[in-house]
């Protein structure tokens, strides 16, 4: 029998992540594929509880150490390490979020083993693993042959609907033992909050949502009416962030908040894949953006080519007058 | 507190890109290289630290077109240094690259020991891994990417390194030295050098440069072919001046009991 | 009357006395000119030698002829009359002091002089009018920017108190029968009116020599204090007219930089040496009536201060590399560019002119700006949008970051190719610019352009993704270093180009093209080509029959004047002339001109961000001044920003309704249809 088809279940903070049971479904694909088992691992301290979530896979290898307790890169190199070298996986694919974008690569210089990063689809082609990437901010993909064994890839997110992992069968669970250093070169202290005092974006059933196309601070307003006559909130990509017009909290995307409202609308936002995926699950998608290519149109499913500063304005008043509000 | 700050330039995706007449990288003719914006986020958050806590800023990088330019603006921006690793034969991957640079890094006059590595924590082109948790893997030192602060006082032996998660939340680490951090967000954004000043450090200033070791690793990915991405579906586009739009639209919300 | 410099005084002999008063008077005086010629000999050199016959016909005009003054004609008649009062007085004071220090020249006083009298009294009266106008204005009717300042008062004080000394003067030698009344109107009715209070003939000496005194002490009192006081204008001013810019748009000469007062050169100094603090600058300052930091007036006023020597601020040893810390004892002391002359002021500048337009000793606010903002930019010290503007220009060629590839891509929506001007020759160069070719609000009005030039029989063409942005903006920023990148590029371009003639669609292309493109080789490269905006262009095509009016609108319309096409270039009628020739009603708005208001999007402030506080944008005032003219339908504009700006400012200040703005190139693109006579191009 061909190795196992590993996935790195990855969580946080108590939850195990999404993009882990999207990579569970990929994995099942892969191992009916390969004709072998699906295994998840779960690093960690005093998190066995979440191994009872993993039950798309066939069993579950849970490690758990105090130096696991929080995200640290070294310490889950040298746990997935060991275990690699010991069971000897035909694969491993990794979730490339924050929490652990970087395994992969610690992973594929210590046991000089191949690294595929960036996937957005593997498939199993005459025996072997092709992986589709996605380079250069998402405008091209490279397919490529995923040479050796064991050999690790990284996923991101989007690439299978998790909601067919989210199954209620026990798996079975299996507790590894593996020597890790208690001193870690890398040591955890604290987490640090973003200012507290502000909305919850992910609590929101509507969120009008702003980005570069906004083009001035001033203009939020115009988005914070409608999300008012909405009774939803503002929220913002990246850019709008970094220039300080919003707080953190109100971030959508990669480094921000991953939400899913019954509406989203997006207002003068490009489109960006770390922005995609804070809110591709939002029941309803309006985007509007004055450039007819921008990838925010292949997400949404509503779209308005123009200026939003034209746009806003004309929606508040027609919901406003839908509602029987008189502004 | 001295620093080796590792840049690379990366194709710039502001142009169009095409494939190449071999289907399996990119069209040369429409490329314009640009440097890898995570890296200079690493130049800054170094040159912060300088200025901070004393020390020197090393700028290095693998020779490619349009290096030079970057590897003097580093020079006047406050870069005490500018190297250039020279003869690899491109192209190179960041493994390749990471393994190029591990060996080399020792024999740079007057460079190591250093207390600190800074690169950018992803760059768009890295397809079979990041430079940063490579090049520690090989180096055997510690590594944390996704940083978005570093602090360090000097003769400490270590340094109070911030990594971003999602929600705005940060985690506060404490790193050994010497450590390879890669960097996502400097604390403030990169600075602004003038042109002028640019163009006299390029008359006043020379990059040291340092032969390539041979390549003994290539990169294990096959790379089977290279294409534009398919779009995976359209939005229904509403057509009409802004109020007949905002009208489609409240219809839309009314259907679903959100107005 | 007796002879006041023999007289005598507490045992001293008048001439004594008056020469002790003389020398301590001349010896202050001195002392202080003294200073700020040594300031201004610190200062880095600038050439405002050239063309002196054209500077000593400024001088005349402004200086005598009071020109810009009289824009404001109440304040303006005043001035002038005090300003001739103040000729005869200094002549005839000057006069006297020669006459009183060495009294044994065979030469009467002054004033003993009969038809010096007539002029004199006529002059004396109306000057005491003209300042009680002047005092009414700046106590009573205060305008905005004019303040009641001890200086003010004290000065006031002095020219009323000299001026009733002299008249009083007069009155009491009318006493004594001296002058006939005809050549002493004045000081006869006085003399009455001495009398019928109760002075007796025989004290009409006493009286006099009291008047005199009194009249010479004033004066020694006001040239002791003059260089003290913003009435040193009065001395410096007519030099600083005299070495004006005669550059249109008068650039700062290159430089770095300027953090301290070596840095300045003498003429930009010199502008603290002219301010009469009269706040005209002020009053038209957009971005002042905004409510931003910067008053142009209390700009000039932190200089005065610096060239009197009354800032402790420090000299930094050397620049600092961007971003670090220069140390610790730089520290202490502020710095004058950065503290006392803070980063909002600089910063906020449209760099439209205005204030330089109305100032009447023609100062010279921008160069002292743009100095300033060198300085910033050296230390990389800028708002973040700035910042990411100017890395674009340098990298992408142009302001919107997009690829210098897609700088055509306005003409796909033309059913007609246009002629790359790299490839052939071609009579017309058209400059499109950077907002006209990547905005979308504006790339409509582009194509319009280009169908007119088409319709037109225009051989013209344009440099594709050749052309960078022009540069006037990045020049303005203070990053003279990227100017200059661009400038280069641009003239490597346009060497390789055959063409005769330049056209643009954006004022400050053509600012900077037609005038600062020219140094060094420049002018090869141009090869001595006119430049011309559109409006002109189209100006000369109508005028000529190459295009003609098929279907004239029948509109009310009003017309912005654009800072780099108006005020920095003059062009003011072309534009008209076009409005006018598509058959349109033109109705003025107040500020109309060279007094047009800035929209607000000049010196890169088009990219920075909104300041909180701000009352209303000057875009908004603007567009709130065209929309109360009554009938009028469209504000016609000539500017890609222009638009930009006041479309959005429609939208801001909800008058969408009232008013709507178009290009003139729109207006004459849906009223024209060419007849081609091409041998009928009038030339400019």
């Amino acid at each position: 029998m061909a190795g196992n088809v590993w996935v790195l279940a990855e969580h946080w903070r108590g939850r195990l992540s999404d993009l882990t049971f999207e990579l569970l479904v990929l994995g099942r694909e892969l191992a009916v594929g390969l004709e072998s088992r699906l295994e998840a691992v779960l690093l960690g301290h005093g998190a066995k509880d979440l191994a009872g979530s993993l039950g798309a896979a066939d069993s579950v290898l849970t490690v758990d150490h105090p130096s696991l307790a929080e995200p640290n890169p070294e310490a889950y190199c040298l746990a997935l390490a060991a275990l690699v070298e010991e069971r000897k996986p035909r694969s491993l694919l990794v979730p490339l979020t924050n929490v652990s974008a970087d395994v992969p690569s610690l992973l594929s210089a210590r046991l000089r083993i191949s690294l595929s990063n960036f996937c957005r689809d593997v498939r199993v082609v005459n025996g072997g693993l092709q992986a589709r990437c996605l380079l250069y901010g998402g405008k091209m993909e490279t397919t490529v042959a995923v040479p050796g064994s064991p050999a690790v890839l990284g996923i991101l997110p989007g690439s299978r609907a998790g909601s067919e992992a989210r199954v209620d069968r026990a798996p079975l669970i299996e507790e590894v033992e593996v020597a890790l250093p208690s001193e870690g070169r890398v040591r955890f202290e604290k987490y640090i909050e973003p200012a507290a005092g502000d909305v919850d974006i992910t609590q929101q059933h509507a969120l009008v949502s702003v980005g570069r196309g906004i083009q001035t601070r001033d203009n939020i307003a115009l988005a914070e009416e409608l999300a008012e006559a909405l009774g939803g909130v503002v929220s913002a990509s990246r850019p709008v962030i970094d220039q300080g017009w919003l707080p953190l909290t109100r971030q959508v995307g990669k480094s921000g908040a991953t939400v899913k409202p019954k509406l989203y609308l997006a207002a003068g936002i490009s489109g960006a894949p770390e922005h995609v995926e804070g809110m591709k699950s939002a029941d309803l998608i309006i985007a509007i953006n004055t450039d007819p290519q921008a990838p925010i149109f292949t997400v949404a499913h509503y779209g308005i080519v123009g200026d939003v500063l034209d746009v806003l304005p004309a929606l508040s008043e027609a919901v406003r007058a839908r509602k029987g509000i008189h502004a | 507190m001295n620093t080796l700050v590792l840049m690379k330039m990366v194709p710039d995706i502001v142009e169009e890109l095409e494939v190449g007449p071999d289907g399996k990288s990119l069209d040369l003719e429409s490329l314009r290289l640009i440097v890898s914006e995570r890296d200079d986020h690493a130049l800054e958050q170094a040159l912060l630290l300088k200025e901070r806590r004393g020390g020197s800023v090393t700028t290095m990088a693998i020779e490619s077109p349009d290096i030079d330019e970057i590897l003097f603006t580093a020079l006047a921006k406050g870069s005490d240094r500018a190297v250039k690793m020279v003869g690899a034969e491109p192209p190179l991957t960041t493994s390749e690259a990471a393994a190029l640079l591990a060996r080399v890094l020792p024999d740079v006059p007057n460079l190591m020991p250093v207390d600190l590595i800074l690169t950018g924590c992803q760059a768009i082109d890295d397809l079979d891994g990041l430079l940063a948790p490579i090049l520690a893997e090989q180096l055997r030192i510690p590594y944390l990417g996704v940083v978005t602060g570093v602090d360090a006082e000097t003769g400490q032996g270590r340094a109070t390194v911030f990594k971003e998660y999602a929600g705005g939340v940060r985690g506060e680490y404490a790193v050994s030295l010497p450590a390879v951090l890669g960097i996502q967000a400097a604390e403030k954004p990169p600075r602004y050098v003038p042109v002028a000043k640019v163009r006299s450090t390029m008359k006043s200033r020379t990059i040291d440069t340092v032969p390539a070791p041979p390549r003994d690793e290539t990169s294990q990915l096959e790379i089977l072919q290279m294409t534009k991405p398919e779009a995976t579906g359209r939005a229904e586009m509403l057509e009409g001046s802004p109020e007949e739009v905002a009208s489609k639209v409240a219809d839309v919300l009314s259907a679903r009991g959100l107005v | 009357m007796p002879d006041p410099g023999l007289s005598a005084y507490l045992g001293l002999p008048g001439w004594l006395l008056l020469w002790i008063l003389a020398a301590v008077a001349f010896s202050l005086f001195g002392r202080r000119v003294v200073h700020i010629v040594r300031v201004l000999r610190r200062a880095r050199p600038e050439n405002r030698w050239e063309q002196i016959p054209r500077r000593l016909w400024y001088a005349l005009t402004n200086v005598f002829g009071q020109k810009r003054l009289l824009e404001e004609p109440a304040i303006g008649v005043a001035h002038l009359l005090i300003f001739w009062a103040f000729v005869f007085f200094a002549t005839s004071f000057f006069w006297n002091l020669l006459r009183g220090l060495f009294p044994f020249l065979p030469v009467p006083y002054a004033d003993e002089v009969t038809w010096m009298a007539l002029p004199m009294e006529v002059l004396g009266v109306l000057a005491l009018v003209a300042l009680l106008v002047a005092a009414a204005r700046r106590y009573v009717f205060t305008p905005p920017s004019l303040e009641r300042t001890r200086d003010a008062t004290i000065v006031l004080c002095l020219i009323g108190l000299l001026l009733v000394t002299f008249l009083g003067g007069q009155g009491s030698r009318a006493m004594s029968g001296e002058h006939a009344g005809a050549w002493s109107p004045a000081g006869a009715r006085l003399g009455r009116a001495f009398s019928g209070l109760g002075i007796e003939p025989a004290s009409a000496a006493a009286l006099y020599l009291g008047m005199w005194w009194a009249h010479m002490a004033t004066v020694l009192g006001f040239l002791a204090y003059l260089p003290y006081s913003k009435h040193a204008h009065l001395l410096f001013a007519p030099f600083g007219v005299l070495f004006t810019s005669l550059r249109p748009g008068g650039m700062a000469p290159e430089s770095e930089g300027a953090a301290r007062l070596e840095d300045f050169t003498w003429r930009q100094l010199f502008n603290a040496l002219s301010c009469a603090e009269c706040g005209r600058c002020d009053r038209a300052c957009p971005v002042h009536a905004s409510g931003f930091a910067l008053s142009p007036k209390e700009l000039v006023h932190h200089f005065k201060e610096l060239v009197a020597g009354a800032l402790a601020v420090s000299a930094p040893a050397k620049p600092a590399l961007p971003g670090s810390d220069p140390g610790g004892d730089a520290r202490e002391k502020a710095s004058f560019v950065g503290d006392v002359v803070r980063r909002e002021e600089v910063w906020a500048c449209t760099t439209c002119m205005a204030c330089m337009a109305r100032c009447p000793v023609f100062n010279e606010h921008i160069p002292l700006i743009i100095e300033m903002r060198r300085h910033f930019v050296s230390r990389g010290d800028m708002d973040v949008g700035v910042k990411d503007v100017l890395v674009n220009l340098g990298r992408y060629g142009n302001s919107f970051g997009k690829s210098a590839r897609a700088r055509a891509g306005w003409t796909a929506g033309l059913d007609f190719p246009i002629k790359d001007a790299r490839k052939e020759p071609v009579e017309w160069l058209w400059i499109v610019g950077d907002y006209a070719s990547y905005d979308p609000r504006v790339q409509g009005v582009t194509r319009a352009a280009a169908r007119v030039f088409q319709r037109a029989g225009l051989d013209f063409g344009i440099l594709y993704e050749g052309e960078q942005n022009a540069g006037n903006d990045a020049r303005r920023l203070g990053e003279e270093g990227l100017f200059g990148l661009l400038r280069e590029k641009n003239l490597k371009t346009l060497e390789k180009a055959r063409f005769e003639k330049i056209v643009t669609t954006d004022p400050h292309t053509y600012h900077v093209v037609k005038h600062e493109y020219g140094g060094g080789n420049g002018s090869r490269e141009l090869r001595g080509a006119e430049v011309l905006h559109v409006a002109e262009v189209l100006d000369l095509l109508l005028r000529s029959g190459r295009l003609s009016v098929e279907s004239p609108v029948d509109a009310t319309v009003t017309y912005h004047d654009p800072c780099y096409l108006g005020r920095y270039n003059g062009v003011y009628e072309p534009p008209r002339r076009v409005l006018r020739a598509l058959g349109m009603r033109l109705v003025e708005m107040g500020r109309n001109r060279d007094e047009a208001y800035c929209c607000g999007a000049g010196g890169g402030r088009i990219w920075m961000e909104d300041v909180p506080g701000i009352r209303e944008r000057p875009a908004e005032n603007r567009i709130r001044e065209a929309a109360g003219l009554r009938g009028v339908s469209t504000l016609v504009v000539s500017c890609p920003k222009d638009l930009v700006m006041f479309q959005d400012a429609l939208k801001t200040t909800q008058l969408e309704g009232s008013l709507v703005v178009k290009d003139l190139v729109e207006l004459v693109e849906s009223a024209g249809a060419p007849v081609v006579r091409s041998d009928s191009y009038v030339h400019a």
